[in-house]
């Protein structure tokens, strides 16, 4: 647009008086400064403190200046926004400094050694030691849950997006909604209700079981959302040519959707590789290296956080850090490659 | 269903449209009944599933219950290996609903916020990478989380403690005695740090389909931007923001590992947020387990049982109130 450099001059009768844009960076640099300044005469040693008095003073600054110049509901106006900027600045300092600490904190030991050993002669308080024992267990487990609740949650999902009207697929549709709150601990107690009923003692796959009923609702809701992605001319186009509805479902649905289905799954094991309360009450953890799921306790990474955080020594509490960092590493590499599965194969499940 | 025999039913003159779809699927050929079977066996797994985790939990805790020398609803005590036991479950309920509740007052009207910055104050180039890293935050293991609360957030709330405590102590709710501030107020502000991702991601798909005409008709009358929130986007928004809080509830009453490192536990309620101990029902589970004996594993499966219970209510009434906003929104498109 052009300038219309002749009105600019004349105050608009159309509009009210209003503050320059720089008018919010100006008053923020001086409420940081007048807070810096109340900080230090006042002896206050928490940053947080002056950050605190600093963000009051924004807000109270701009209403004040703000209704002086511009009124009433202007000054509403821009209270609501540095309202909902301090809030949002708050909500960051905790997620940066959880990040921060994980990566600082963890980086300490972590190296190839601590990736390739056990705890097996390591004793809590000393250094050294690793989690090989960690990662396999929680390998074999979650792989296990996956091979389990991936299969029934897709076919769930088909039943559901596929074949289901009527009472049966309503109700399931409800409960796989309320399975998706279950708590991971209630899960495990049930699992634990079955072993002492049978009588059995902790080994990884009862902690893959209590998995895969966390897992299965997550994967029938996302499986769900691809397969209604696909677009109805497609099945029409198979089934008029004589095709069977299960070879359509299994040759042209389900192909169609096969990223958006396998981001859903990967967010869901991203999710079920973290889960520590499961672990806790049906596989138990333990020091040595354990490769068989079907017998025995074995470790998994969140509850080795658990149990070297409960040692309370500092080489414990550098192991645990080290192995979230692992964790976070393992579960962010899990979600960023399933997004961008479904980025890459987005435009395909969009059918268009 | 029946599905052969009605097909060979000789039609009515006007077939009804599902038979008309049946005869279209061929549902008849055997590979179609085995995948029908096949899926629909997965479906009727998963409702059966849900009704052993009832049925099961629900016969481990009365074992446990017929036994409980105490009332199981408000005995101040969990004394699983006396002889005779007792066990109640007041203590961890109380710690359980105050602990949501802290955590609900502090989440909600934070994640509200972040959600109206991402969808209507942050600039365009900025809300896309933010609201990506907030989904992330959003994986991160509860584990983690604990560790980093025992670890980092405990010792950095001495000073919100004693300025309470000078401040507010006068009401008994923020009297400090001078403990490690691993108490209720700590362990909601962990919860709040928690759910702030998940609160604020539905609320923030939930603003995003506020009626855009709406708003730009309020723009054009000449409305203030809080204006138009405060007239068209928060009055759509509301039933999703109250399920989005459900949600977060549901997670916060069942969160084991990040209660069970910051708190330090004990068997009495306390009239004082900041006094140290309490405790949670999932919390309880997991500090209690390794040394219960298989009665006490019963008691624990008791109090599960009605953990479970509160939270597939929270859960359902959340769900019930997300289905009804979608049909009125359905209505508005």
């Amino acid at each position: 647009m052009s300038h219309a450099v002749v009105t600019d001059k004349r105050p608009s009768t159309l509009r009210g008086a209003s503050l320059p844009k720089w008018f919010a960076w100006a008053t923020a640099a001086g409420s940081l400064a007048l807070a810096v300044g109340i900080g230090l005469a006042a002896g206050l040693h928490s940053k947080v403190q002056w950050g605190l008095i600093a963000s009051i003073l924004f807000v109270l600054g701009t209403y004040v200046i703000s209704a002086k110049v511009e009124g009433p509901r202007q000054a509403k106006d821009r209270v609501a926004t540095s309202v909902v900027w301090v809030a949002f600045l708050l909500a960051v300092v905790p997620l940066v400094s959880l990040v921060w600490t994980t990566v600082s904190r963890g980086v300490k030991v972590l190296d190839g050694y601590f990736l390739t050993h056990s705890m097996g002669v390591v004793a809590d308080d000393e250094v050294g030691g690793g989690i090989y024992h960690a990662i396999l267990g929680t390998a074999q487990q979650v792989g296990l849950a996956t091979l389990i609740g991936a299969p029934i949650g897709v076919l769930t999902a088909i039943y559901l997006v596929e074949y289901g009207r009527g009472k049966l697929a309503k109700s399931v549709t409800f409960f796989v909604d309320v399975m998706t709150g279950i708590p991971s601990i209630v899960a495990g107690l049930f699992i634990l209700s079955l072993m002492l009923m049978l009588d059995m003692s902790y080994f990884g796959f009862a902690g893959s079981l209590a998995l895969a009923i966390l897992m299965m609702p997550v994967v029938v809701r996302s499986t769900e959302e691809m397969l209604k992605l696909v677009p109805n001319e497609l099945r029409e186009a198979s089934l008029a040519l004589g095709v069977p509805k299960w070879r359509t479902i299994l040759k042209v649905v389900v192909p169609t959707s096969l990223g958006g289905i396998t981001t859903g799954i990967m967010l869901a094991v991203a999710r079920i590789a973290g889960e520590t309360a499961p672990i806790l009450l049906l596989v138990f953890g333990g020091n040595f290296i354990n490769s068989n799921p079907f017998e025995g306790p074995q470790q998994a990474l969140p509850l080795y956080i658990y149990q070297q955080y409960g040692a309370g020594s500092s080489a414990g509490y550098d192991r645990a850090w080290a192995a979230s960092l692992v964790l976070i590493a393992i579960v962010m590499i899990l979600n960023l490659a399933a997004r961008g599965i479904a980025r890459w194969k987005a435009p395909k499940a969009a059918g268009r | 269903m029946g599905i052969p025999t009605q097909d060979t039913v000789p039609p009515p003159a006007k077939p009804s449209a599902t038979e008309q779809k049946r005869a279209a699927r061929g549902a008849t050929r055997p590979g179609d009944r085995i995948f029908l079977g096949l899926t629909r066996g997965s479906g009727i797994l998963l409702l059966v599933i849900m009704a052993a985790i009832a049925v099961f939990l629900t016969y481990r805790a009365t074992l446990a219950i017929s036994k409980d020398e105490g009332n199981f609803l408000t005995t101040f005590d969990w004394n699983t290996s006396a002889d005779p036991p007792v066990f109640g479950i007041a203590v961890l309920a109380f710690g359980t609903v105050v602990s949501s509740v802290i955590a609900m007052v502090i989440a909600v009207p934070i994640a509200v916020a972040i959600a109206l910055f991402l969808t209507h104050y942050a600039p365009r180039r900025l809300s896309g990478p933010i609201a990506y890293v907030i989904d992330l935050l959003a994986a991160v293991p509860s584990i983690v989380y604990g560790l980093w609360g025992a670890l980092v957030l405990v010792p950095h709330l001495n000073g919100l403690y004693s300025w309470l405590d000078a401040y507010l102590g006068w009401t008994g709710i923020f009297e400090w005695q001078g403990g490690a501030p691993r108490s209720m107020l700590t362990v909601g502000i962990l919860l709040a740090i928690m759910i702030l991702p998940i609160v604020t991601n539905v609320s923030r798909e939930v603003f995003r389909q506020a009626p855009k005409m709406i708003e730009e008709a309020a723009l054009a009358l000449g409305a203030t931007r809080w204006e138009v929130i405060r007239m068209a986007v928060l009055p759509f928004g509301r039933s999703g923001v109250i399920s989005a809080s459900m949600l977060g509830l549901g997670r916060a009453l069942g969160e084991t590992m990040a209660v069970a490192t910051v708190l330090s536990p004990d068997f009495l309620i306390h009239t004082s947020l900041l006094d140290p101990g309490g405790g949670t029902f999932a919390q309880n589970i997991a500090s209690k387990f390794s040394e219960a004996t298989d009665f006490g594993r019963d008691a624990l499966i008791a109090s599960g049982l009605v953990l479970f219970v509160i939270t597939l209510l929270v859960n359902g009434a959340a769900r019930a109130i997300i289905a009804r906003r979608k049909e009125y929104s359905g209505a508005n498109a």
